[in-house]
């Protein structure tokens, strides 16, 4: 495939590696004391474990897994919410895949669509346009959801059902916007980051000035980066360079998709349609504050949230509200493996999972589970 | 949520609409090109752009691709002149395991 193969080249990756040992050298970091490497985004997260990339690593690097999966920071009671939606029996409820089997407090909306509720997984939000045409009896919402690779295209929807005044379709709006949570991050006096991979596709809509506060106000580097293998090692490579020259810059690895100033078409539609959710108080201190966006006044007749009345205070309920005994929270912040969680693979699975971040196609304890889980199991006999 | 594709515009459906066709790895599928359409239409087919979700997200800079590419290429042959470096296997785990091919989203 045109864009992808190329760079998947084992030759360029073996160079890139030993370039990333020779510079990790010169760091003069140990195993102890390793260079850490954020990657903001699930998606890389995903890459990184698919190709092995942590495993070619050497010991003085290490990836730490960050917060991008807006499936894993969605609050539990908003997936109550969706069930609620989804069970009015005039409804009927279209999302993407991912949230299918995220538990809710009684339930996931998997559950709920066997219980016999009109839940249908779509590729797109215009899949769920079609569906509210050709149903004019019933109430289509779509789950928006995602960061700002995703906000367009419902964004655009909307605009697209205001313009042919389809009247029975509307938008559960959970958008999230990226760099707040890596704000939260760096405010995190338990973390400590030595430079991020920046994600992809969220800047070919923000473009790269968003992150400058990261490079100018934390004193971090931050390289955003492509999807490839390539992409990942090239992408760190520059973040280490600039470590050893004691840079902090913003830079671009991912320029054939990303350009420095975003994408002003997608910009617009976001802007046009959606607004800063005002922020509740948090109920307890440690939490990821994250700017979440809710639907424009001129919109509302296409806000689920006005016109079933719902009022579910997203920001009062814990970003990642765990079970009993769980380590989700440290683990979307960075400060623990999946694998040091005492649920993780056992009470904890694909199948039984017990949240999002074990079912979430971007969730670190799903990639975990998926690509490495026989890495790190220790057998005492 | 975030992945993204890219396919090759080979045909604009609908002008007003803004749909057009693109094909990824020989699979069509229509897409709303609203967010890559800031110049004339028809100078959209032949390009390759980013699919997120059934929409046209960005055109793929071909002139930067090939940029990093050339960056890249010069690392591969520098690499053949090295010795003694581990064998690199970037193998993709996921079709390893389940035969599957890319994960078209």
């Amino acid at each position: 495939m045109r864009y992808v193969d190329e760079f998947r080249n084992p030759q360029a990756a073996q160079w890139l590696l030993s370039k990333i040992t020779k510079i990790s050298e010169e760091i003069d970091r140990t195993g102890d004391n390793p260079i850490s490497i954020m990657e903001i985004c699930g998606g890389h997260t995903h890459s990184i474990f698919r190709y092995g990339l942590d495993q070619l690593m050497p010991t003085s690097v290490e990836f730490i897994h960050g917060p991008g999966c807006p499936v894993c920071i969605l609050p539990k009671n908003r997936i109550d919410e969706c069930i609620k939606l989804a069970e009015h029996p005039k409804v009927i409820f279209t999302t993407f895949g991912d949230v299918m089997r995220v538990p809710g407090t009684l339930k996931s909306l998997d559950q709920a669509k066997a219980e016999g509720a009109d839940i249908r997984m779509v590729y797109s939000p215009l899949d769920a346009l079609v569906i509210a045409r050709s149903n004019p009896d019933k109430e289509v919402v779509f789950l928006g959801l995602g960061f700002e690779t995703t906000t367009p295209s419902t964004a655009l929807s909307i605009q697209i059902a205001s313009r042919e005044a389809l009247g029975n379709f509307s938008v559960f709006c959970n958008h999230i916007t990226l760099p707040s949570s890596i704000k939260a991050l760096l405010d995190d006096p338990f973390i400590t980051l030595d430079g991020f991979i920046g994600p992809g596709h969220v800047s070919m809509v923000i473009g790269t000035h968003p992150y400058d506060f990261i490079a100018k106000e934390y004193g971090k580097p931050i390289v955003v980066a492509g999807f490839e293998p390539l992409d990942l090692l090239q992408s760190l490579l520059m973040v280490l360079e600039q470590i050893r020259d004691r840079r902090t810059e913003v830079e671009n690895q991912y320029t054939r998709v990303v350009p420095e100033h975003g994408n002003p078409l997608s910009l617009a539609a976001i802007n046009e349609v959606y607004e800063l959710r005002p922020k509740f108080q948090r109920s307890r201190p440690n939490e990821i504050e994250i700017n979440r966006l809710s639907i424009r006044k001129n919109y509302r007749a296409y806000d689920a949230e006005e016109k079933f009345v719902i009022n579910s205070d997203v920001d009062r309920h814990s970003v990642t509200a765990e079970p009993d005994g769980c380590a989700c929270k440290l683990v979307i912040m960075g400060r623990a493996k999946p694998t040091e969680c005492p649920k993780f693979g056992l009470s904890c699975t694909p199948e039984i999972p017990l949240n999002a971040l074990m079912v979430s196609s971007e969730g670190v304890c799903a990639a975990y589970w998926k690509y490495s889980r026989m890495r790190e199991i220790k057998v005492s006999i | 949520m975030c992945l993204g594709i890219p396919g090759k515009i080979i045909a604009i459906n609908d002008a007003n609409l803004l749909m057009a066709t693109v094909d990824i790895s020989g699979v069509t599928r229509e897409v709303n090109i609203s967010c890559v359409a800031s110049k004339p239409l028809e100078k959209l087919i032949g390009s390759y752009a980013l699919i997120h979700v059934g929409f046209a997200m960005a055109l793929i800079d071909e002139h930067e691709a090939n940029r990093t590419l050339e960056i890249l290429k010069n690392f591969g042959m520098a690499s053949e002149m090295l010795q003694g470096t581990q064998n690199v296997n970037l193998a993709d785990k996921h079709q390893e395991d389940l035969g599957e091919h890319h994960e078209i989203r």
